[in-house]
């Protein structure tokens, strides 16, 4: 059985303008789970991650981490109160060096540590270290990719949400950032993941859901990873 | 007569002087753009206000009369910040531009009002004018105030890029001017990194206030309005878009103003506002990202 609830959604629901892109979003990921959110575009994926960080207002629900509530809260203490967000596109500062860009991940941390600040990336990512003083832009796109995982890392959240991180990357950088999510877990953070790769997702995380139209059609488990049928048909439901 | 043979040694350090002067204020306006995407037209009257505070502490010693120029600067950059941009934050750039036309008039209405009440339009600064005073440098005389000016101005700047690039603040700072959205979503306190670009903001126009002051000691309440719209050209000239280029737009706006005033006859130093904006325009039109963005993206292309 999963343990306490991380995450809490209930009944949530965010709107643009009159348009509803999420509708009335049940889901729980609990602590030292991996979750993985799938669906077509437009499903309303990203919109959920921002209604968690507070990017997005919902119109409606319950957002709880740890049981504590974060609708209406600010996102820099959203991002303080231990939730970290690795976005769409990586959102990495390219002007600044690699050091720099970790330096910024230190902002939302909650208690200073024993040891190196920036210990949980270079664990995971050593080319960090080895690059520590590049210009961030110079990377390449799986370097830039780690290295917003790590900036995200290295204020130690309870719960890390991934937007879409293989988007645009070569088969072999999937492969390394796929292993380092199930690192990830083994430390014990919580992980939200909302990915394309619907496959790679189903087989890596505890439960996935796939969000159709604003709404959850289906929850699958590492055991339909290979039912391509299945999900395909979750896909398609209507 | 060519524009060279007019351009003496004395007009050269006036030049660098208005500079000096300049560039402050663009790093001034600058800065709260950076992080709020926000172009103080009114910027002006907070080195007016700066200015009419050394024009009535004139009795006081010169120290405590500068700084309290700058406590009042600083602290009305903040009322600003938190009465009028903090409100309209989510506002569009059109909004909020257009609001600080409001303050501007209002403020100058509200020094109006203070200066008339002897009867007489205009108040003297006469505590710090020994400062204009000329010292012979090699023969040539250079008011004291441009050694001032442009040691203040370089002092400034040098500290500010410590600031910025060394400290944990400066890195924050940099980070909401590069993408506000991400900054926050890392963390850093969207509050406390405006505060800190508006009240440096605010030290930058106190020490204009008292340059300008030195060099124009009567003060009237559309003090500073002429610069600082000079300034804004400048920064847009120079590129809005990063610190360092909207500081180089003010201080070429500057330095350039002065060696057309020189290169002016006598008699027709009335169009030296349109010589300049000739420049300015000529400038947009071959480098419309900015005078200094060399191999940037173009400003407007960042919303």
């Amino acid at each position: 059985m999963p343990e306490a609830a991380a995450l809490e959604l209930d009944g949530v629901e965010v709107r643009y303008g009159s348009v509803s892109a999420v509708r009335d979003l049940t889901l729980r990921v609990g602590k030292g789970e991996i979750v993985g959110l799938i669906g077509p575009n437009g499903a309303g994926k990203s919109t959920t991650l921002n209604a968690i960080m507070g990017l997005q207002p919902a119109h409606r629900g319950e957002i709880k981490l740890n049981g504590q509530a974060l609708r209406r809260r600010s996102v820099e203490s959203i991002a303080r109160a231990g939730i970290a967000l690795v976005p769409e596109g990586r959102r990495i500062f390219g002007d600044f060096t690699v050091e720099e860009n970790l330096r910024l991940g230190l902002a939302a941390r909650r208690r200073t540590y024993i040891g190196d600040p920036f210990g949980p990336a270079f664990e995971l990512f050593p080319i960090l270290s080895e690059f520590r003083g590049r210009q961030a832009g110079a990377l390449s796109g799986g370097q830039q990719q780690q290295l917003a995982i790590g900036r995200a890392l290295v204020s130690r959240p309870d719960l890390l949400l991934l937007d879409e991180p293989s988007l645009g990357l070569a088969p072999l950088a999937v492969d390394g950032i796929f292993k380092a999510f199930t690192e990830i877990r083994e430390v014990g953070t919580t992980i939200l993941l909302v990915e394309q790769r619907a496959q790679r997702t189903v087989a890596l995380a505890n439960r996935t859901h796939v969000l159709v139209g604003g709404e959850l059609r289906m929850t699958l488990g590492p055991a339909d990873a290979d039912d391509t049928e299945k999900i395909i048909a979750a896909y398609l439901a209507s | 007569m060519s524009v060279l043979a007019s351009i003496d040694l004395q007009t050269l350090g006036d030049a660098f002087g208005l500079g000096a002067i300049y560039a402050l204020m663009a790093v001034g306006i600058g800065l709260v753009f950076g992080v709020l995407r926000l172009v103080n037209f009114a910027y002006g009257q907070l080195i007016m206000a700066g200015a009419y505070t050394l024009a009535y502490t004139s009795g006081w010693p010169v120290a405590a009369s500068i700084v309290s120029c700058f406590a009042v600067v600083v602290a009305l950059s903040l009322a600003m910040d938190r009465v009028v941009f903090r409100p309209l934050r989510s506002s569009s750039p059109a909004v909020m531009l257009v609001t600080t036309f409001a303050i501007a008039f209002l403020l100058q209405a509200v020094a109006l009002i203070i200066d008339l009440r002897d009867g007489q339009l205009g108040e003297v600064a006469s505590s710090i004018a020994p400062l204009n005073q000329a010292v012979s440098v090699g023969g040539v005389d250079v008011r004291k105030v441009t050694f001032v000016a442009v040691g203040v101005a370089l002092g400034a700047l040098i500290a500010l890029a410590l600031v910025l690039t060394r400290t944990t603040i400066g890195l924050h700072t940099r980070a909401a001017a590069s993408d506000f959205r991400t900054a926050r979503l890392l963390g850093v306190r969207a509050n406390r990194v405006i505060a800190f670009a508006v009240v440096v903001s605010g030290l930058l126009a106190g020490a204009v206030a008292v340059l300008l002051t030195v060099q124009n000691p009567f003060v009237q309440p559309d003090f500073a309005l002429e610069d600082t719209i000079i300034v804004l050209v400048g920064v847009v000239v120079g590129g809005i878009d990063r610190l360092w280029t909207a500081t180089l737009g003010g201080f070429a706006i500057g330095f350039v103003s002065v060696l057309v005033n020189a290169a002016l006859p006598t008699d027709q130093t009335v169009f030296l506002p349109s010589v300049v904006y000739a420049l300015v325009i000529v400038v947009l039109l071959l480098r419309p990202a900015g005078l200094f963005a060399w191999g940037r993206r173009a400003a407007m292309e960042r919303v």
